[in-house]
Formats: structure tokens, sequence, C-alpha cells
């Protein structure tokens, strides 16, 4: 990978000798016909927080539910801690899960929720009260202890979910979709507790969630899924910035795309000819692809410049077309950008200045142009 | 409306009928009517509300003011067979005679009192033994897979397409000496001598449980089916083993279940008659029996309403205490 690393940095994942907490082999889950799971392989290290990330269907809650011991796998196994799951109950499991609807025990309060778990274990009855105090203080809710479910609002719901899944002190968190039913504000701040609470407890957490926002803020390392399988995993950034795939690409974040062959390549650099684009596009690596395979160029919209004037360099990376609309975000502004091919074109743009006489409005012809560094080519 | 397009035959209907129901509504006579419940301010959804009102008012409380009537009435040789409550005595004189002697009688003799411990006892022990065998068919039903539970359903609501009366009947063509269950057992060597089953209170046991099992079962699947799976699996989660969660979480949260079934089979087997006549013996005296017997055998139908108004009264405390129960279970649940 291109970016620098230091040193301090928790990845375990880098090291070769380090052990994984769970360890999922070539795992098959089958419902009937259909393939709910395909082949996975995965490890996941202590204290990591990682993301199952991708569409309704694409097999990341079956995966968590056969953590939890709900499902058994078709074929492959998982291992938690170097422990063979084969066969284990849910309720022997050293997993709790926080369910996507909560689960909450509606005719319990909060507090024999919470102290449902501890009582299971058969924990002395003054510790059960200390703990569940201390629990609901994390998470806030320290006065709603003898309220029961149907009292609280949406919000409050999901922290008891998450007290009553945290309070045994699991090592292994597993939360599907934990920040779904959340307004926007409540759930960035229950994202941060979240985080927190992770960062005070030390638990390992893998999250299931559709929301590619989620998982970029939360996660250590995010697995993209489809059609039963992980496309690719790894940290935010490289699931950002160097997709291995179309789908992944698409899916995290927004994305041009160009179809494209190679036309000149060595060692050091690739340009791509590209029909849509009525340019060559340059990239400063080189490429293993055969030469005259088919392959793709993903610029993200944030990467590309917009100019009335020609850029001085105007050989590569470099396209003219008419603006067609524009979307003010605040922050920052979408265009959407016809070029000559007809092949529309999204771009962002910081407004960083408040009012200009001169801004880029309807209709104007432009350039669009980026960095040899932006473009990442895609095989697949 | 294209005259090409294809239309339903309900909005065909609902387009012709349209013109008729506007100049019916414009009649005289319907505008008399509704002139009429709008002066003592009843609306259109007033009198929809109505109607089980009136329904109520005509077969249950009438009634019951007769019934109420003759049990404070003396019995007499006449046709109808008691006194009446209001005389014009001496011209000038309206006379009340209440005869409260009728509800004194049935604390005095034993009878009346036991009986209608009796009907209590068996009413309580067959609801009981519904309860018992219900609910584990409902919850393998509510567990069952989604397209078996309709036929399973329907095998529960089956019996009811035979007449009550025969099903009853039939067990008396079982349980007898010279029955199905003797003849078999003599049969295969297990017995000499025939059991005696058929009039007993084992036989009237078997009756009611087998004849309102089906109102046990029914509203126990329907809060069973409707017991949301996921809570189940939080409590195998949170380390709970699934007997015991069985106990905390499915028991708890299915009392409504359990407390509606319960009633609907007690309260008809606390008045039941036919099953105690045709398969009781001697110690099943249910109280619909003596109701029976005053009203046709002795023609004492001041007796006999009293009675009835006593069990009423007896059903009505016990509804009460059900609603009550029900009310704790559903904040419960």
């Amino acid at each position: 990978m291109a970016e620098a690393k230091t040193t301090t940095a928790f990845e375990p994942w880098t090291d070769p000798n380090a052990v994984p907490y769970i360890e999922i082999r070539n795992v098959t889950k089958k419902f009937g016909e259909f393939v709910a799971v395909d082949n996975v392989s995965l490890n996941i290290y202590k204290q990591e927080l990682f993301c199952l990330l991708g569409g309704s269907g694409c097999g990341k809650t079956t995966l968590l539910r056969m953590l939890a011991g709900f499902e058994e796998p078709t074929s492959g196994q998982i291992f938690i801690d170097g422990q063979d799951m084969a066969g284990i109950a849910p309720y022997r499991r050293p997993v709790n899960m926080m369910f996507q609807s909560y689960a909450l025990f509606p005719h319990m309060t909060v507090e024999h929720n919470v102290a449902f778990g501890l009582k299971q274990d058969n924990v002395p009855k003054g510790e059960i009260a200390d703990r569940v105090a201390k629990i609901l203080e994390l998470v806030k809710l320290g006065s709603f202890g003898k309220r029961k479910p149907h009292q609280l609002s949406g919000g409050q719901r999901q922290r008891v979910a998450l007290a009553r899944a945290l309070v045994k002190q699991p090592k292994l968190l597993l939360l599907d979709e934990p920040l779904g039913a959340l307004d926007k504000k409540l759930r960035e701040s229950t994202q941060f507790e979240l985080m927190k609470i992770q960062d005070q407890l030390g638990v390992t957490f893998v999250v299931v969630t559709h929301d590619q926002e989620e998982a970029m803020t939360l996660s250590s390392r995010i697995g993209v899924m489809n059609h039963g399988r992980i496309i690719q995993t790894g940290t935010p950034t490289e699931i950002y910035e160097f997709p291995n795939s179309r789908f992944v690409a698409d899916f995290v974040g927004t994305v041009n795309m160009f179809p494209g062959r190679i036309v000149d390549e060595d060692n050091d650099y690739v340009r791509i000819g590209c029909d849509e684009a009525a340019c060559t596009i340059f990239i400063n690596h080189g490429v293993a692809a055969p030469p005259n395979a088919e392959l793709w160029v993903a610029v993200r919209p944030e990467k590309i410049h917009l100019t009335r004037e020609a850029p001085a360099d105007a050989r590569d990376n470099c396209v003219r077309g008419t603006v067609d609309g524009i979307a003010y975000m605040g922050d920052m502004s979408i265009y959407n950008v016809r070029l000559d091919s007809g092949k529309m074109i999204k771009v962002t743009q910081p407004n960083l200045i408040r009012h200009s006489e001169d801004t880029i409005t309807w209709d104007d012809r432009v350039f669009l142009h980026w960095h040899a560094s932006s473009g990442v080519v895609l095989t697949l | 409306m294209s005259r090409a397009g294809y239309v339903p035959l309900g909005e065909r209907m609902a387009t012709a009928s349209e013109p008729l129901l506007r100049t019916l509504v414009r009649l005289p006579l319907l505008r008399w009517f509704f002139n009429t419940l709008g002066r003592f301010a009843i609306s259109g959804r007033g009198a929809v509300v109505l109607v089980p009102y009136a329904w109520l008012l005509l077969f249950f409380a009438i009634p019951f003011v007769i019934v109420l009537k003759i049990s404070l009435a003396d019995q007499v040789i006449a046709q109808p067979p008691y006194t009446a409550l209001v005389q014009w005595t001496e011209d000038t004189y309206l006379q009340i005679k209440l005869n409260l002697g009728n509800y004194l009688f049935l604390v005095q003799d034993a009878l009346y009192w036991k009986a209608y411990l009796n009907s209590v006892k068996i009413a309580f022990i067959s609801a009981f033994v519904c309860l018992l065998i219900g609910y584990p068919m409902a919850y393998a039903m509510a567990r069952a897979e989604e397209s078996w539970r309709n036929v399973l359903l329907m095998l529960v609501v089956l019996p009811f397409w035979t007449s009550f009366l025969l099903r009853v009947y039939a067990w008396i063509g079982i349980l007898n000496n010279t029955g199905l269950i003797n003849n078999w057992l003599i049969a295969a060597g297990i017995i000499d001598e025939p059991i005696t089953m058929i009039r007993t209170n084992f036989a009237v046991y078997i009756g009611i449980v087998y004849s309102y099992l089906p109102f046990m079962i029914l509203p126990l699947y329907s809060t069973l089916e409707k017991l949301d799976n996921t809570l189940l699996e939080a409590a195998a989660d949170l380390g709970c083993r699934p007997f015991e969660a069985f106990l905390t979480i499915t028991l708890p949260l299915s009392m409504p279940g359990v407390v509606a079934g319960f009633s609907l089979v007690f309260i008809p087997a606390l008045g039941e008659f036919v099953i105690p006549d045709l398969l009781g013996g001697k110690d099943s005296l249910m109280i619909g029996h003596v109701l029976w017997d005053e009203f046709f055998a002795n023609r004492a139908w001041p007796v006999a309403s009293a009675v009835a108004i006593a069990m009423l009264t007896l059903v009505l405390l016990l509804m009460a205490g059900q609603r009550k129960l029900e009310e704790k279970a559903e904040t419960a649940a």
C-alpha cells in the first residue's frame, strides 16, 4: 500500500505472527438451494472493530448468526479463541449479540433485562445489582432502570440492548445493524459512544451494517460482502482509496467509472485509452493486466478539478464537458457534468470562497482534470 | 371509465347502486328516521354502535329482568306458575310483594350449594386439564412450519363440523361397559371384568375436556404464534438454556392466552348440562342439571330462576376476577 505506516498503529492483521481471535475457515451456509454464505474465510483479531458491509441479502447477517450459534455452517469451520464452535449451542458461547430489533424482553424492566444474562451465570445478587447499575450509568440510562421497554424511546432501547450485551463482559460482541433505527444526530453520537466503550472495555466487535458511512467511521477494518462472498477486506482508507473491484468502488462512496484499454505501458506508468472520456488516462504506476484486456478506471468525484481554462498539461487526464446541474450542499457543491461523449460525470468541489462572481454555473463549458495518482485501475 | 376496459363486478355493482342509494336516502321515511336519530343526538356512527347495544338489550337485559322478576315470586299452581310482583288490592292500594324465600332456600338446602361447588370443581379441573393438554398442542402448532399451521388449525376446528350432541353420544359408545375400550382391554386379556367408566365423574371430565379443548387451544395458539422468536434467541445468547427460556420468556408472555383460554373453558363448563346428563352419574350433579329439574320436573319456576340468577352472579364475579388477571398479564407482557 502506498500510505505511510506508523509503528504504533493498531494493525494486528499485518503481523504474520498474530493469532486471530476469530478464524472463519471456508464457511458455506445453504438454505435449501440458496447459498447465503459462499466459502468465506476471514481472520478477526482481538480488540478489532470489524464491520461486515453489504447490501441486503448479501449474507452478512447469516455470517453473524453463525458466529452467535443460531445457524450452523453447512460446511467449513469457525474458531473463536482457538476453540472449534461446531455443535456448540448459543448459550455456551463466549459471545453476546445485540439484535437489530433489540429483542428486549417486553415483560421485564430495564434492570431485569440487563440483569438477565448475569442471573444465568449465577452471579451473586449484590454483584448483579452493582454491575447493572454501573453499565446503565455507562450508557447514560441510570435513572431508567425501573421502566419497561415500551416506555422508552428508540435510542434508549438501543442503549438498553447494548448494555444487556455488554454487562456480561463478553470477549466478543456481535452487533446487527446497531444504529439502523436511530436518527442522524443520535446515530453520530452513539457511534462515538460505541468506539469509546470499545476502548474502555477492550471488547472485540463484529458489526453488520449496510450503511457505508457507519462502517467507515466505526471500524478498524471492513469486509465488503456481495452474494455471500467477501469481496475485499481492509481498513476504511484501503477500501475507499484502493478498491479491488468495480463493486467495492461503486458500493463504498460515489465513483466515476471509465471503461478502456491499455494503449501504452511500462514498469512505472500506464496509459489507458477511453472512448467515453475522449482522452487518454495516465496512471503513475504499473498495472498487472494483460495488454489488450478490458479494464476500468475509477475516479472519485472529489479528486476531479473543475476549471474554465485548460490546465497547463492537457495531454492526459483532461476532458471537456458542460455543466448540467449543480447541487449546493453548503460545505461543498456537487456538479453533474455532461462530457462531449454524452457520459455524465459527478464532481464535488469544496466551497472555499463564500461568494464569487466568477463561480462555475449552469451550461458553462469546463475542463475536468485529475492527478496521475487519482485514478484506480480495476480489472474486475 | 373506459368502455373497452374490463370493469370488475364489485365496481359495476357499486356504480349501478349509487343512484339507488341516493334516492333511498332522500325517501321521506328514511329522512324521518335519520332526523329523529339526529334529534336524539345520534349520528350515523352512533347508529352503528347502537346495533350491538340493542341486541344485548333485547336478548340479554330484558330476559334477565324477567328471570329476576320470576325469582322474586311465589310458586303457584296456575298459568304461568308464579305470582305477580305488582298487584292492585282494594282498588287503591298498589301492592309490591317480593319473595326472597327462593334465595334463602338456595342457601339453606345443601343440595344447591353442593351442586354449585361441584360445578366449580368440575369446571376448574376440566379447564386445568385442557390447559395441560392444550398448551403443548398450541405450542407445537405455533412452532410448526408456516405451511403446516393452517392445516393444523383446521384440524383443531374440524370437530365443530359434527354436532356436539353426536360427539358426546359417541363417548357413551366408547366408555360403556360393553364399549370400545372395555372390549379391547378384555380381548387383549388385560382385564377380566369391564372397568366402570360411564356414569362417573371421570366420564364427565373426559366429555368436557374433549368438547372444550379447541377453546383452550385457539387463544393460546394466537398468543404463542405472535411471540417474537428473536426474544428466545436473545435469551439463549445471554446464556439461558432452552427450558429456562421457556419458563422465563415464553410462559410469562403467553399468560394473556392462558387466562383467555382458561375462562373460555371454565365459564361454559360451569353451566354445562348435556355432558354430565349423558355421561355423568350420581356424583356429577352440576348446577345446570339442578336448574333443569326445578324447572321441568318440579315446575318451580321461581326457584329455578333464583338458581339461574345466583349462577349468573357467580360467573360475573369470576369474569371480573379474570378481567383483573388479564389486565395484570397484559401489563406484564
